[in-house]
């Protein structure tokens, strides 16, 4: 438990005086930009890692969530707090609708029917132009000053996303080691005895699903916060392809892995970007190289390796038979 | 009345060429029980190999849907031999390696072809409309419709009639007997992938005068072919004509007449039959 705090602690301490060591408000922005899509894949773990359920259409709760809260602040006059409160709703909302549909099918039909749901989430938002603006995407006047703090500079709202994030790592946290988490896990290994032994199956993923929109719709107002725009690229097949490409890369179904998997393609995201245009072709070729060397991701990786180097046995071997 | 007639004739056309796409989409989805993510991607790709192939012939329109279709079936064989087959069992890997490709492919067609929208000549002979009882019938979309009902008919002749589609449905429907009766499933495998990629890619070329070759056709036509597969079932050739039909009328007269709520419009079926037959009108449940 000790050495949980310790961790804990320690990674408090760091995300806290990294803005010292880069100084710039360009790095500062980037690790703002980093935390917000880390808590992106965190949430989309929850359904591909601990659930077992690849989505591909996570950026309908993403986008739909920023999108609810530019239109509310711009057409609606809500006031920033109930946008943010209304905008999260709607985005979970979504997710419990859309997990409705998805778990009529398991597997790759899940899969596809998250992506065509997605893509006509996408299309509303490209089309309808007249809810949504079109192309040109929506703009958001200014960011909310939540109890009262100014969060229009880098500086600070680098520590505003550092806090939302530690509060949602903490409830992740709690939740997989939970009695659900354990349940979630065991739909995801082994659903037809955890059928016999009484569990509701398909309740326990869409619960799991909800939960991962509702995460999702946390991130996605965070995204329209640092941007102050959203546009229909937000909702994009590029977009749920590239968190899901963060959650994998680093390794499903830890806690450890999303982060990781985040920071990575948002770095080389952003280097690649100022020196060529053709990111998409390399997040094509990370999606195949990664599926084929690393597949179980970076943190799962370099933990056997550890284990290997330091010796130890293995906790316990991840039983897999069908 | 002349609206009617011309949409009508738009929705046949839409879905036969969406009967080409999904039709490869689903008996892929069927046998290999991965969703191949870069059949849009594939579309795209025929229909810009298509107009190159065109402009390298001296402009005949059969040379270029061959050249399209030949051209995405190599690459599909390829990505399925050398690729895909490493993963085998890995169904997930797959599907993530489809989806890397389908970037890929839609980034280098955009290096090689250029951003802005590419028109695709129709045979000169069909270039004017049909006149009939005093309305105008565009004859091109009648030609989409005759070659997608030919290759229906094709297809169905090959499945139900030849000892390959017999190997096929077999293995389409329980794999393992099909290996322990000793058919080569994954040569069936490559020959499927390649049969599926030659018809999106040559159906990328016969939409091309209606659609024209632009960036973003991939992804305009992907979902569509999910919707379709998700309505007609997976591996059924019969779900992907009813469903691709279904889908082309909804579809385009949504587009026509609430431009701004095709896409709604295009959720409703596909939500109905999600709740009411989740495995499609024409499949077995999605595995």
């Amino acid at each position: 438990m000790s050495r949980t705090l310790a961790t804990v602690a320690a990674l408090g301490v760091a995300l806290a005086a990294l803005p010292w060591l880069l100084g710039n408000d360009f790095y500062v922005n980037l690790s703002s930009q980093i935390l917000i899509y880390a808590l992106f894949a965190l949430s989309i773990n929850l359904l591909s890692g601990y659930a077992g359920l690849t989505s591909l259409g996570h950026a309908a709760y993403f986008g739909g969530a920023a999108y609810a809260c530019a239109w509310l602040i711009n057409r609606a006059g809500f006031d920033q707090a109930s946008a943010a409160v209304a905008a999260v709703l709607f985005g979970t909302a979504l997710a419990a609708v859309f997990g409705v549909l998805s778990l009529r099918a398991s597997g790759l039909g899940f899969l596809m029917i998250t992506l065509a749901l997605g893509q006509i989430v996408w299309g509303i938002a490209y089309r309808w132009v007249e809810l949504t603006g079109g192309d040109n995407g929506m703009r958001l006047g200014a960011r909310p000053a939540p109890l009262g703090v100014d969060i229009s500079r880098p500086l600070p709202f680098y520590y505003f996303t550092a806090v939302v994030l530690g509060i949602a790592l903490y409830c992740l946290w709690r939740l997989a080691r939970s009695p659900f988490g354990a349940s979630l896990r065991g739909t995801r290994d082994q659903p037809r005895r955890m059928r016999m032994l009484g569990h509701h199956v398909w309740l326990v993923q869409w619960i799991a699903f909800v939960m991962s929109g509702f995460w999702a719709s946390i991130a996605g107002v965070l995204f329209v916060y640092y941007n102050q725009f959203v546009s229909p690229i937000t909702l994009s097949l590029q977009q749920s392809a590239e968190v899901l490409l963060m959650s994998i890369l680093g390794g499903a179904g830890t806690l450890a892995g999303p982060i990781v998997g985040a920071i990575v393609i948002t770095l080389v995201k952003n280097v690649v970007s100022s020196y060529l245009d053709r990111w998409n072709t390399l997040l094509g070729v990370i999606f195949v190289v990664s599926v084929i060397f690393m597949p179980d991701g970076i943190v799962p990786g370099s933990l056997r390796l550890w284990r290997r180097l330091t010796g130890a046995a293995s906790p316990k071997g991840a039983a897999k038979t069908p | 009345m002349q609206f009617w007639v011309i949409q009508t004739l738009n929705s046949f056309a839409l879905g036969g060429l969406l009967f080409l796409l999904s039709s490869g989409f689903s008996l892929i989805f069927g046998l290999m029980r991965v969703p191949n993510l870069a059949h849009g991607a594939f579309f795209m790709l025929g229909a810009y190999v298509g107009v190159s192939t065109m402009g390298q012939v001296g402009g005949n329109f059969w040379l270029g849907v061959l050249g399209g279709g030949l051209g995405v079936a190599v690459l599909g064989g390829l990505l399925e031999r050398f690729i895909l087959r490493r993963l085998a069992g890995n169904e997930q890997g797959q599907v993530l390696v489809t989806l890397g490709f389908a970037f890929i492919i839609a980034d280098m067609c955009l290096v090689a072809w250029g951003g802005d929208p590419i028109p695709v000549p129709a045979p000169s002979y069909v270039n004017r409309p049909l006149f009939f009882a005093g309305l105008a019938f565009p004859t091109y979309r009648f030609v989409v419709l005759g070659v997608a009902i030919a290759m229906a008919v094709i297809l169905h002749i090959v499945m139900d009639r030849t000892r390959l589609g017999a190997m096929i449905r077999a293995g389409v429907d329980d794999m393992q007997m099909a290996r322990g009766i000793g058919i080569r499933v994954s040569r069936l495998f490559t020959i499927v992938f390649c049969l599926g990629a030659a018809l999106a890619g040559a159906g990328g070329v016969l939409g091309g005068p209606i659609t024209s070759a632009y960036p973003g056709l991939d992804s305009d036509m992907l979902p569509l072919a999910l919707v379709v597969v998700i309505l007609g079932g997976v591996g059924s050739l019969l779900g992907a004509f009813v469903g691709s039909f279904a889908i082309g009328f909804i579809y385009n007269f949504g587009i026509a007449l609430f431009p701004d709520l095709a896409y709604v419009i295009l959720f409703l079926p596909m939500v109905l039959v999600l709740v009411w037959r989740p495995q499609g009108l024409f499949g077995r449940m999605l595995r």
